[in-house]
């Protein structure tokens, strides 16, 4: 963009567009974060990170949670947040377990009958959260009890194989690689591609920006708030449960705790990429790259022959560093505009 | 009632017997209010008047309590709405409350209604050089923060509130309803609002125009509406009153909640 677009104007360097640094800074942030941590592996274990099999290990397991994590961004940047999907993972794949392994159903029936289970779940969330402004924080721990549970009675609390002899199109689909790429990476890049067309090529992308910033200036312009994070956290159910499928199926088994330990990751990721808890800003690209890095960490630390117990450590010191020098770079920017530089 | 010229037409917007209650308190009781086709109306009261209640009815973001009714051009309309009032070319220019400070000026401009390519994708090449275009030529702020780009909090008050009128013209309105468009701008930024306001009559089209200050609002309006405490206290054509007996009137009105 040009500022030959404004012609015939007297010099304000305010006039001059927001630097890169100034648009795009803590999108640049968790690269250089991400690339920092990537060397410190390299020279910490040359043996281990210059080999491709690390990589593999962790395309392969990242979008797990990574995925969820895209979706999540848009319901932080709405100004929510959802805590109900390692529940809603659970009772989506227990779908697919009850229709194909005990009703007989083929496989993309399961599949369409586990999306649309997610579905209904992140509108039940959306609509307990927008309709009658429930603060998400509690409702979605509440609703995280009732999927969890509902999970477990269907199931009676048991677990179902799904091996590849019984299941050959879900292990192609979700299992295989693709010229040496894991196919979960193709899934997470392509679900990236549609979420950032989604956030920012379409009303709805625009509108989840202003229903987070200033809802009140959203509804004066007529912006249907309750709709737009209804959609938002239907997005994170539908997620949610393709993320159980990636992760039963990677496993061989559904377990009836599937779910589990993905909490934290995913908001880490979600955080760590740049989106304000505060809601109105955020990106999926740096959910996507903050994704990556901690993914990369769990594998990271245990093939360098670090002690595992060190994982949460090193967890904790690159969000809490990350997120601090994020702010520290906002407020800068922030001085900087106000005082013209 | 007092009818400015081209009375011949139905009013733009007329609320009839118009109540708005929140629990337990009347905000409006039996408003009758209407701004007849290019004239601009100015709303005048006290804090808790229901100045800014009745123009949220007419801009669709609060519903009347059942009985009053809301006709557009003449046709009584049911199912009024932000979104039905802003197709029917009502827009509002708020106190620079409403914009969302974090998102770039040219998410601001085209906020709810975004334009589309035939793709259904929205058009953010438009709506950068739209905007750009929009902030040169009708804003005119030498020292602005002109470029789409630029997030609205690194703007000043004066430019915030060139951004909300500016918006408010882009989509041919018209009826703009300026609520307290010059609080907190400069001498020069409240001239040039003014200025703005003169020229939505010269277009042809009209406006409500709600100011605390009566040394703004006198000059640019055709008609004036008094509100105390929920009701009409008095309406007068500019042409019946001086600024001094309007001044007068209010003092009164204020103390007493009467006109006599």
């Amino acid at each position: 963009m040009a500022t030959g677009a404004i012609p015939n104007r007297p010099v304000d360097n305010r006039i001059a567009p927001p630097s890169a640094l100034r648009r795009h800074g803590s999108q640049l942030g968790i690269i250089g974060v991400g690339l920092a941590m990537w060397l410190a592996f390299v020279v910490a274990a040359p043996a281990v990170f210059t080999n491709l099999d690390i990589y593999r290990a962790f395309a392969q397991t990242t979008p797990q949670f990574g995925i969820i994590a895209l979706a999540l961004t848009f319901v932080v940047i709405t100004g929510e947040i959802d805590l109900s999907f390692p529940s809603i993972m659970a009772l989506g794949t227990a779908a697919f377990c009850l229709t194909t392994a005990y009703g007989g159903a083929p496989w993309w029936i399961g599949i369409v009958c586990a999306l649309a289970t997610g579905a209904a779940c992140g509108l039940l969330n959306g609509l307990l959260v927008a309709k009658l402004n429930i603060p998400s924080l509690v409702i979605t721990i509440g609703t995280s009890f009732l999927y969890r549970g509902l999970e477990l009675v269907l199931m009676n609390g048991t677990g179902v194989p799904l091996t590849a002899d019984k299941y050959p199109a879900m292990h192609a689909l979700l299992r295989a690689s693709v010229f040496g790429v894991p196919v979960q990476t193709l899934w997470m890049i392509a679900i990236l591609i549609v979420f950032w067309i989604l956030l920012n090529r379409t009303r709805f992308g625009a509108h989840v920006f202003l229903v987070g910033d200033n809802p009140t200036s959203a509804r004066l312009m007529g912006v249907n708030a309750v709709s737009v994070k209804a959609r938002a956290f239907v997005l994170v159910g539908v997620t949610a449960v393709f993320s159980g499928l990636l992760t039963s199926i990677y496993g061989y088994y559904f377990w009836p705790t599937t779910g589990d330990g993905f909490l934290l990751n995913t908001i880490a990721s979600v955080f760590l990429g740049g989106t304000s808890v505060f809601g109105g800003t955020g990106s999926v690209v740096g959910t996507f790259v903050a994704s990556y890095i901690i993914g990369a960490i769990n594998a990271g630390i245990v093939s360098a022959g670090i002690n595992a117990f060190y994982t949460q450590l090193a967890f904790g010191l690159v969000i809490v560093i990350s997120v601090v020098l994020q702010t520290l770079i906002e407020r800068r920017i922030r001085r900087q505009s106000l005082t013209g530089r | 009632m007092t009818q400015s010229a081209g009375a011949v037409d139905p009013p733009v917007i007329e609320l009839r017997d118009v109540s708005k209650t929140f629990g337990e308190v009347r905000s409006l009781s039996g408003v009758n209010f209407a701004v007849n086709r290019g004239e601009i109306v100015g709303l005048l009261g006290d804090n808790g008047a229901g100045k800014s209640t009745l123009v949220k009815i007419v801009m669709g973001f609060y519903r009347p309590d059942s009985g009053g009714e809301i006709h557009f051009h003449g046709r009584r309309i049911d199912d009024w709405s932000v979104a039905r009032a802003r197709s029917l070319g009502i827009e509002t220019v708020y106190q620079e409350r409403a914009l969302s400070e974090k998102q770039p000026i040219w998410r601001n401009m085209f906020m709810g209604r975004e334009p589309r390519t035939r793709w259904g994708l929205i058009d953010v090449k438009r709506m950068r050089s739209e905007s750009a275009r929009l902030m040169s030529e009708h804003m005119g702020f030498t020292s602005a923060a002109v470029h789409p780009d630029n997030v609205v909090t690194t703007m000043s008050g004066g430019e915030k509130q060139g951004v909300a009128i500016t918006r408010a013209l882009y989509f041919d309105a018209e009826l703009v309803i300026l609520d307290e468009p010059t609080m907190g701008l400069s001498l020069s930024e409240t001239k040039k609002t003014l200025d703005f306001v003169s020229g939505i009559k010269k277009a042809g089209k009209s406006a409500i125009f709600i100011d605390h200050n009566i040394f703004h609002v006198y000059p640019v309006v055709d008609r004036l509406y008094v509100l105390d405490r929920g009701k009409v206290a008095g309406v007068y054509a500019k042409s019946e009153i001086t600024m001094d007996e309007l001044i007068d009137r209010l003092y009164r009105v204020a103390r007493s909640g009467s006109m006599d």
